[in-house]
């Protein structure tokens, strides 16, 4: 079907200058643009934000209810969201499983069965749609391993994406070590199992030189070796989920395994380092972490309990919220949302610029709303946030030009 | 000494507001007063217990009481099963190795089954932490908490605190020194907690492998030195240790531990000379605890800490089932 031009005019571009965007042939053509096609149809978005859509970087589920309902044009599929990704077919089968409203990117294995012992075929995963690399729920304990994998992917020009936490501090560890834990009787362990895992990475990128990304980074400790890394131009990047932003491990009071997270949640301390982390360019990526899970996971004793939040529906508002408490300005957080994972996926989008795929969403950044754990779009509703009220939501997706919600 | 030490009733507030709550899930959630409410209650049911042959009473005569264990128990098990029945209820005891958990219900599940068996009231032990608590928001019955993973044991907290309070005249101004495996202790949560709450000075004593973290904002002393963390101590509470934990994971050996953390005779000279020793046993004879030590009459209260179970046992049913037999004042 041959799509008409669009213009979307009245909105306010990444959160600032009032503006039109022109999009044609499922592309951004241009901003501000002097002629106008005479067929084009026209969108007014009544002074709402026009931005890239959200490219999630690492979800563990296909659940485009959730994603569409929190703006999500793109999900970086990790291997570990069910059987491992593994195989160039499974990757292909994946990257397909989100036509024709959803652009999933599948995170190559990076070892075999993910059990960090042998190379996975990255090179035919790569040609089979994989578009990075990535070491799953954990790290890959062996460093000779982690070298093969990182020197491995540089060559086919794959970022890895990798897991920071030490195994031998955190093995059966539920939680971080602090009042909190031993309160209520949790195994934990010490927040610097991130922080050794993150420097024994940062050795191997400086001797390889090649490109490295933590999905998550957590405490203060961590963040300090990344920003010395960067200082000293090292090719790493780093991420992080609403959820270590805006709780401390008092959200695991009561046993609430809604915040049973990995890594778990940190000290007040570690989150304002977080905070401060994102407001001065050490974190480049905010995702969502989207790991939905029934009762039969999560209603359980909290040890019992698996790791992870449904976290699509809540990330676009919690970025927000970063905004207007003055962390971030609306152009530095469609950075995080979209532009950096872009780049580090290798896509042409990501932004509003000229050529880009116009994958994009309106939001109304003001509207007041509250999350409420049994009336998810997602199809689990286990979010540490459950009750919180949230303001703003995505309230028109684009992709590719073609109007999905 | 003994009635001394129990306030008057004139001292709590009436009825059912000496006692708030519907379960008896952890210490942490219990006040000073209410903690004493349940001591000064469990006195009469010591009197009912040594009073001869008929240690019997119907005040829970119809109710029905399960016993759900989800990990092995001797004898908090047999002491929950006396309580019950000396308080004329009928008591069902349901172990983990017979049911079907083993065959892959959840705990929910299992709690929605005790819950529409009608029981008036469900003791749970479980080797996870806050599963008690989980299982205590789904049934409309009061549950008691037999020990939860690493988290609470009330009930053993409340029999340590009586059995101080018979012994010393008091639970309040003393030094006490709880010595052990701390960091995988339940026992030791909740007396720590209960015991902090009453206003003593309460010291852990253990190997370092063996303290959890951030154990001082628990408002407790931490010492390595088993002799320095006894001394000048009025009672030393000696915690059971697992076998498996002295395979060389937390440390090196029996015979290690016992050198440096065993209570012996000389390492007891350390504290008060009328210090007491508690253990909520099972005991390891020759390992943390010498015999010597454990059958001293004089300091040692092991068999009456036994005692003390049933009578502190019989009280928190009594008053956690007050509501639901409609006593005056609790509704």
């Amino acid at each position: 079907m041959e799509l008409k031009p669009l213009l979307i005019e009245n909105a306010r571009l990444l959160g600032g200058d009032t503006g039109c965007l022109l999009i044609s042939d499922g592309r951004i053509a241009a901003r501000d643009p002097a002629d106008v096609p005479a067929d084009a149809e026209r969108a007014d978005a009544k002074g709402q934000w026009l931005a890239p859509g959200i490219i999630d970087l690492g979800v563990f589920a296909t659940d485009k209810p959730a994603f569409h309902f929190g703006g999500v044009t793109r999900a970086a599929l990790m291997p570990d969201g069910g059987h491992p990704l593994d195989h160039p077919g499974m990757v292909e089968r994946a990257a397909k499983g989100g036509k024709p409203d959803l652009w999933v990117h599948p995170l190559a294995a990076a070892t075999k069965g993910l059990a960090g012992r042998e190379l996975a075929e990255i090179g035919l995963m790569k040609a089979s749609g994989a578009r990075a690399v990535a070491t799953g729920r954990a790290r890959i304990a062996d460093a000779g391993v982690m070298r093969r994998v990182l020197v491995y992917a540089a060559s086919l020009g794959l970022t890895v994406i990798a897991h920071a936490e030490d195994e031998g501090l955190t093995t059966g560890a539920v939680a971080t070590d602090g009042e909190m834990a031993t309160r209520l009787g949790l195994a934990s362990a010490p927040a610097i199992a991130e922080a050794m895992a993150v420097a024994r990475d940062l050795m191997l990128v400086r001797e390889t030189g090649a490109a490295l990304h933590f999905r998550q980074i957590t405490t203060a400790a961590a963040l300090d070796l990344i920003r010395e890394a960067k200082a000293a131009g090292l090719p790493v990047t780093c991420g992080i989920t609403p959820a270590h932003l805006f709780l401390s491990d008092t959200a695991i009071g009561d046993f609430r395994t809604f915040a049973r997270l990995s890594p778990p949640l940190r000290s007040e301390d570690d989150r304002h380092a977080c905070l401060a982390a994102i407001a001065d360019g050490t974190i480049d990526v905010l995702a969502s972490g989207h790991d939905p899970r029934g009762p039969e996971d999560k209603r359980l004793p909290f040890a019992e309990a698996l790791p992870g939040m449904a976290g699509a529906e809540t990330l676009l508002a919690m970025g927000l919220q970063l905004v207007r408490d003055g962390h971030l300005t609306p152009a530095r957080l469609f950075d995080l949302l979209a532009a950096n994972p872009a780049r580090l996926l290798g896509l042409d989008a990501g932004t509003l610029a000229e050529g880009m795929d116009a994958d994009l969403i309106l939001i109304d950044e003001g509207t007041p709303w509250q999350v409420d754990a049994k009336k998810m779009a997602a199809w689990a509703g286990n979010t540490p946030f459950d009750g919180m009220p949230m303001q703003g939501r995505a309230t028109a997706v684009w992709k590719g030009g073609q109007r999905i919600r | 000494m003994t009635s001394a030490t129990i306030r008057p009733a004139s001292d709590y507030p009436p009825g059912g507001d000496a006692f708030r709550h519907r379960h008896l899930t952890g210490i942490a959630q219990l006040t000073p007063w209410e903690i004493s409410y349940i001591l000064d209650a469990a006195e009469q049911w010591v009197e009912l217990n040594r009073g001869g042959a008929a240690k019997h009473d119907d005040a829970l005569a119809g109710l029905t009481i399960i016993n759900a264990f989800f990990e092995n128990s001797t004898r908090t098990l047999l002491s929950f099963e006396i309580a019950g029945k000396r308080l004329g209820a009928d008591v069902v005891n349901m172990h983990a190795a017979q049911s079907s958990v083993k065959k892959g219900e959840t705990l929910i599940d299992t709690a929605m089954t005790l819950n529409a068996m009608r029981a008036d009231a469900i003791v749970i032990r479980h080797q996870s932490s806050g599963a008690v608590q989980l299982i205590a928001d789904k049934v409309d019955c009061p549950v008691l908490n037999a020990g939860d993973g690493r988290h609470e044991h009330p009930t053993q907290a409340l029999l340590d605190a009586l059995t101080i309070r018979r012994r010393k005249g008091r639970v309040e101004g003393l030094t006490i020194a709880i010595c052990g495996d701390v960091l995988h202790s339940r026992v030791a949560r909740s007396n720590i907690l209960a015991l902090t709450l009453l206003g003593n000075e309460v010291r852990v004593v253990a190997p370092p492998t063996l303290i959890p973290p951030a154990m001082e904002r628990m408002h407790v002393r931490v010492f390595t030195d088993m002799d320095e963390g006894l001394d000048g101590a009025d009672v030393v509470m000696m915690l059971r240790l697992q076998n498996e934990r002295m395979d060389g994971a937390y440390l090196p050996s029996p015979r290690e531990y016992h050198a440096l953390y065993g209570l012996t005779p000389q390492r007891l000279a350390n504290a008060k000379a009328d210090a007491i020793v508690m253990h909520p046993g099972p005991m390891n004879r020759g390992v943390e605890i010498d015999s010597s030590v454990a059958d001293d009459a004089e300091r040692s209260t092991i068999t009456e800490q036994v005692e003390m179970g049933v009578a502190v046992r019989m009280a928190c049913l009594d008053i956690l089932t007050r509501r639901t037999r409609k006593v005056p004042g609790w509704n």
